[in-house]
């Protein structure tokens, strides 16, 4: 759906934003762009959808160049921006007629009502935007991203700054979009919502795509986890016969933390067998699995 | 062309000079209306006839000429400025819109604001002087042209603009008092030689003259000079837009 090869972008005062992006994001997929404050998210995504002027490389949107075709490829696109960057005099729906007016297409009040339903926003349809709260401006950037029917979404933090309750609200409106085969592209801090949502995770640090793979592959490569063992009695210290890399013992002596790569190898039976030898009883036994935010934080700190 | 979305671009402004219908029309038109009462009508009964005029209908198509440089300008200048500094010139920025949509819809809407404004003056006018309109033809299209030469200026100076401050400037430091000075309230001819040819360097004598040329058939100069002088100003500033375009100054980051 987009290939970005040998993208770089150099801000007038010099900053190198990105670094010889090569990306390719499929159709239909949901793909979480994860990265610090800075990385240079907001940066791709805004030259994708043609805010920002590429210093080199080339961006296609459904085959169409960015550049010599940015009419077709722009046709494809709905972004959501991270900063609520509203007219705010102006009410909600007419920033849905104006919304899809810009992309050349004829009014369509029964679109917008779908859209402002799905959003639970048609109650304030007449609002101007300026009496809303701020999770509901959020709701409208997206309501209004959708007006000219994207076939690419682009969500920078949609979820930034708003309560649990919405933030679920959103994530279903996401999902909801994807079944009807939407291409997604997200941006996020919360790690659980790459997490929840993703098909597909790139991350991003200093201006380079560090890394894109598939968020299961991903989990399961760089995915480890943690077995707590309760022990029935304290102990001083790990008998000698047991020890080995990635065993603990606890502050309190009360238990034992095993990490282990998922997959076959994890020494856990010989473990539980060496336990047993030492003569180590223990009262219960527990796993926890690595999130993303720990592999995230890891592979940008390498 | 994205005809619709020009057109979307054109109702917005347009929808915003009604949304703010004081301070964009109702204000322009009190002041002129003022100026003419004061100067027109109570100093102005004073004042001798100029070549078979009277001086409240003289100063008529300068207060128009002066409500239209300044309004198109500020109505174009705010209109781009407005969206640039909240931000949400993205919503064009992203869309199939060509830099020439944008710029007509911003150019065309600060252009009918501008002509509207000229038309009520010239309305209100009519409640103390009678003013048969001798060239109708060259009096619309003088105020059209410069209205459109005016808005892309102000459109320029808006996208160039960082600050409110800035875009302030013009209207104030620069057409207000070339206004006053380029014989809204007088013949050139009333004044001394050497302030004569200082103020044939003043472009907006020509325009004011134009429509006073259009008006009553008396000028200071030739309305052909006027014609060309305006025509000499589109083609500065088309060149300035074009050179924006290719560019994408300001817009795209």
């Amino acid at each position: 759906m987009i290939k970005i090869s040998g993208l770089n972008k150099t801000y007038d005062n010099g900053f190198e934003a990105l670094k010889n992006v090569d990306l390719e994001i499929k159709e239909g997929e949901i793909f979480a762009l994860l990265g610090p404050n800075g990385a240079g998210k907001t940066t791709l995504i805004s030259t994708i959808c043609g805010l920002v002027e590429p210093t080199s490389g080339t961006i296609t949107i459904g085959g169409y160049d960015h550049k010599r075709d940015y009419r077709k490829a722009r046709e494809l696109i709905g972004l959501v921006p991270q900063e609520i960057m509203l007219d705010i005099f102006e009410t909600v729906w007419s920033t849905m007629q104006y919304a899809r007016g810009f992309f050349g297409k004829k009014d369509d009040p029964a679109l917008y009502e779908q859209i402002l339903k799905d959003l639970s926003l048609w109650d304030k349809k007449d609002n101007k935007i300026q009496a809303l709260s701020g999770g509901m401006k959020r709701r409208v950037l997206i309501a209004r991203a959708l007006t000219n029917e994207p076939k690419v979404l682009f969500l920078d933090e949609p979820t930034a700054g708003v309560d649990v309750e919405l933030r679920r609200g959103m994530l279903e409106v996401v999902k909801k979009l994807k079944e009807r085969g939407t291409t997604i592209i997200l941006t996020t801090h919360y790690i659980e919502e790459a997490e929840e949502l993703a098909d597909r995770v790139g991350i991003i640090s200093e201006g380079e795509i560090k890394l894109v793979e598939e968020k299961e592959s991903l989990m399961k490569r760089m995915g480890s986890k943690t077995l707590k063992i309760n022990l029935a009695e304290k102990i001083d210290s790990l008998p000698s016969q047991i020890e080995r890399e990635g065993l603990s013992l606890s502050d309190d002596r009360n238990s034992l933390e095993y990490s282990y790569k998922i997959g076959a190898n994890s020494g856990i039976t010989s473990l539980l067998s060496d336990l047993k030898s030492a003569n180590i009883s223990f009262e219960d036994l527990d796993t926890e699995q690595s999130s993303l935010e720990e592999i995230f934080v890891n592979l940008v700190n390498e | 062309m994205n005809w619709i979305g020009l057109w979307t671009v054109y109702k917005k402004e347009m929808q915003r000079t009604k949304r703010v219908l004081f301070q964009s029309i109702v204000s322009p038109v009190i002041t002129t209306a003022l100026y003419f009462i004061v100067f027109g009508s109570a100093i102005g009964s004073a004042i001798a006839v100029i070549d078979g005029v009277s001086y409240a209908q003289f100063i008529v198509p300068g207060l128009i000429m002066m409500a239209l440089l300044q309004n198109s300008f500020s109505a174009a200048s705010s209109g781009i400025y407005f969206p640039k500094w909240i931000g949400s010139i993205y919503e064009m920025l992203s869309a199939p819109l060509s830099y020439i949509e944008i710029t007509a819809g911003y150019v065309l809407a600060a252009t009918t604001r501008a002509l509207l404004i000229g038309i009520i003056i010239y309305l209100v006018a009519l409640f103390f002087t009678p003013l048969p309109v001798l060239h109708p033809f060259w009096a619309l299209g003088f105020s059209i042209l410069v209205s459109f030469v005016f808005a892309m200026f102000g459109f320029v100076v808006g996208l160039w603009a960082n600050s409110f401050e800035q875009f302030n400037i013009i209207p104030t430091f620069v057409i207000a008092p070339l206004a006053f000075l380029g014989g809204v309230f007088y013949s050139i001819s009333m004044l001394p030689p050497f302030w004569q040819t200082v103020t044939l360097f003043n472009p907006l004598v020509y325009m004011i003259n134009g429509l006073r040329w259009a008006f009553f058939g008396i000028t200071d100069v030739h309305p052909l000079w006027s014609a060309i002088v305006i025509l000499i100003f589109m083609t500065i500033l088309i060149g300035i837009i074009a050179w924006i375009f290719k560019t994408g100054y300001k817009l795209r980051k």
